[in-house]
């Protein structure tokens, strides 16, 4: 089990810097679906199934298609974005070199004096994953759940405030203009007499 | 498992203002454009009841409620009063301003209540996980307001900026919550208190996870060097979206920097204590010192929030209940005179122009000396000068310092308020002794100047008799 942990959790890392490395945004994007994979892989193997399976199916079966729609249609000129890089390199690798040596000690030293976590017990084989979670979501998590319902509301009414609008000028179908439209607003019948012929 | 149905009773204040959000989104989309008056009304009811509610609430001890997610304590309820009444004058001082600017709709006021819901979350957060929740609503809210004004690039830019910075910050929070929730394996603050209280408490690991914390509060609250945000969105945003922004968010921030800090994190002070020690000192010298070369008053007076910003840090750090409770009387004092100096902006501006110069400042008393008057009270106030709130706020974060031995830190705080007087006084220099570049008195409706002079008394009242607010903010903390 351990082997396989580390083997995902390396992945994954990789597959994090490649999401900000890569040029090509596409591949940005299709490395973030490997790193979404990856951590359903490691909620697989801590026993959340529903978690796992959730992530596959949201985050990569809806979520990252759209974003990859979008970076598709962007025409994003990669190398005005990439120009300034050489310049602050350094900066980057010394925050990035300063932030790995902090993480290696956290690793490393173990003994911290503080209670932890510690070791998993594992469910017995008819654990209701979803059922446990549903339980958890609706009691203990009301609270935090209705929150986090009250800030989609808020992603939708701030969405539709900055893109609802009457812009001049815009191309848009308007849809009960063309249904009630006439003959008569169309084709104009013209009555005129015959040429002679020639 | 046993579940117990939580009591709701304390949490009424935040279901009302909820219920009431969702009331006005649905009654304005029946408006028409000349009725949005109905909008503004149901909104300011819905701030007076919220306070109905919370003043007669009569909480005296700390009662935690949904499984510990919610806590309500007096704290709590001063500090929700006082965004209550901040988003009232916010909401009245900018209906004109938006009514000239064809701003005057619905979702104005529908995600400024949303934002005000997030900081009444924030404040009274029990668990790491609300506190975030809370943040997030907040700072959605605002990120959307400040690109409200859909013709302007600038505000665009702004809110990009704003988003981004935002968002890195709200990551850097995330992480420093998950490493303690990984190290406690508990996510109420309550729990992160008691396991700390016990465990050996500095070793690296706690110290990574509580600076990725603070880096997220300092964030919030636009300390430097986490302050790069702050000029630029008060510049791009409509002036009466950063009278919002320059107010009841750093009431959030204060209620944040104390849960977390204090609630949770208390037996950490001798950790978290140089960290804010950094950051109010970096806050105060460079936000006044860069203050001095602002032209534009917006950005003027975001350097001076930085520097103002350094002094509610300087009272946290100390780590005493006089110092918290100062910490909370100068953030309160604070939004009292920066809703007055936007409010200012605010009357100044026309249809179209935004008076943001410091030029649009000259010969103010020659136009209107009952608005240089005020103006003048307010920045004096800033400065720091008595008999105004200013002075008695800075006073009080100082003694703290010096009670708790810090007097280094007390004398460089005051070094850097007298070059921050110069910045200020250069803003009564222009409305006194310079040619106006325009004439005529600007055009204010009656409450708006009602308000405004109500603004400016309460900074000089709250100078002179300071005593029953501070004694308030003391209370809370015992």
């Amino acid at each position: 089990m351990e082997i396989l942990f580390y083997v995902f959790a390396t992945v994954l890392v990789g597959a994090a810097i490649g999401v900000i490395t890569a040029r090509n945004p596409v591949h940005s994007v299709l490395y973030l679906v490997l790193a979404f994979f990856n951590s359903a892989v490691l909620w697989l193997l801590l026993e959340a199934e529903f978690l796992a399976i959730v992530l596959v199916l949201v985050y990569v079966g809806a979520v990252m298609v759209l974003f990859l729609f979008v970076v598709m249609m962007l025409d994003v000129n990669v190398e005005s974005v990439k120009s300034g890089f050489t310049r602050y390199a350094p900066v980057g690798v010394l925050v990035m070199v300063i932030i790995a040596v902090e993480l290696a000690q956290v690793i490393w030293v173990r003994h911290m004096g503080l209670r932890g976590v510690g070791e998993l017990t594992p469910m017995p084989a008819d654990y209701n994953n979803t059922r446990e979670l549903g339980l958890l979501l609706y009691t203990e998590y009301f609270y935090a759940f209705e929150l986090a319902a009250v800030i989609l509301l808020v992603a939708i009414v701030a969405a539709i405030s900055l893109t609802m609008r009457r812009r001049p000028g815009l191309k848009a179908q308007d849809i009960a203009r063309q249904v009630g439209v006439r003959r008569e607003d169309r084709v104009k019948l013209v009555k005129m007499d015959a040429e002679e012929r020639q | 498992m046993n579940f117990v149905s939580p009591d709701l009773s304390p949490a009424f204040a935040e279901m009302f203002v909820l219920g009431m959000t969702c009331l006005v989104l649905v009654v304005d989309v029946y408006l028409k454009d000349s009725q949005r008056g109905i909008t503004y009304v149901l909104s300011m009811l819905t701030l007076l009841g919220a306070a109905a509610i919370t003043a007669t609430s009569g909480v005296v001890a700390r009662e935690l409620t949904f499984s510990g997610h919610f806590v309500s304590d007096p704290m709590g309820d001063v500090l929700k009063l006082v965004v209550y009444a901040t988003t009232a004058v916010v909401f009245m001082y900018s209906r004109d301003y938006l009514r000239k600017n064809d701003l005057f709709k619905g979702e104005f006021f529908m995600l400024a209540l949303f934002a005000m819901l997030g900081i009444m979350v924030m404040i009274s957060a029990g668990s790491m996980l609300s506190l975030y929740l809370g943040l997030e609503l907040l700072s959605l809210s605002m990120y959307a307001l400040v690109a409200f004004q859909r013709d302007s690039a600038q505000a665009a830019e702004a809110a990009m900026k704003y988003f981004v910075l935002g968002a890195i910050a709200s990551g850097c929070l995330l992480y420093g919550i998950s490493l303690l929730y990984g190290m406690t394996g508990t996510i109420s603050l309550s729990g992160v208190s008691a396991i700390f209280s016990s465990a050996d408490q500095f070793n690296i690991p706690v110290l990574f996870g509580l600076s990725f914390v603070v880096v997220g509060v300092a964030f919030k609250f636009g300390a430097v060097p986490f302050h790069a945000w702050v000029p630029d969105v008060y510049q791009g945003a409509p002036a009466a979206v950063t009278l919002f922004i320059a107010s009841a968010p750093k009431i959030a921030a204060f209620a944040l920097a104390i849960r977390l800090l204090v609630d949770g994190l208390g037996d950490l002070q001798g950790g978290w204590q140089d960290m804010l020690v950094a950051l109010s000192v970096l806050s105060i010298i460079i936000g006044n010192l860069v203050a001095i070369v602002q032209t534009n008053i917006k950005r003027m007076l975001a350097y001076s929030t930085i520097s103002h910003v350094g002094f509610i840090l300087l009272g946290i750090l100390t780590g005493s209940q006089e110092g918290y409770a100062a910490a909370m009387y100068y953030a309160i004092a604070y939004v009292v005179m920066t809703t007055g100096a936007f409010g200012l902006i605010i009357i100044l501006s026309r249809k179209g122009y935004e008076a943001e110069h410091l030029d649009d400042f000259k010969g103010l008393n020659s136009r209107s000396p009952w608005l240089a008057g005020m103006m003048l009270m307010l920045v004096f106030s800033m400065a720091g000068i008595p008999p105004f709130v200013g002075f008695y706020a800075k006073l009080t974060v100082l003694m703290g310092l010096v009670e708790v031995g810090l007097t280094w830190l007390a004398v460089l705080a005051l070094v850097f308020s007298v070059v921050g007087a110069f910045y200020y006084l250069r803003v009564v220099k222009l409305m006194y002794f310079d040619e106006a570049r325009e004439t005529g008195e600007p055009e204010a409706a009656l409450d708006i100047r009602v308000l405004l002079s109500a603004n400016a008394a309460l900074v000089l009242l709250l100078g002179l008799f300071p005593d029953g607010l501070m004694s308030l903010c003391i209370k809370v903390f015992q």
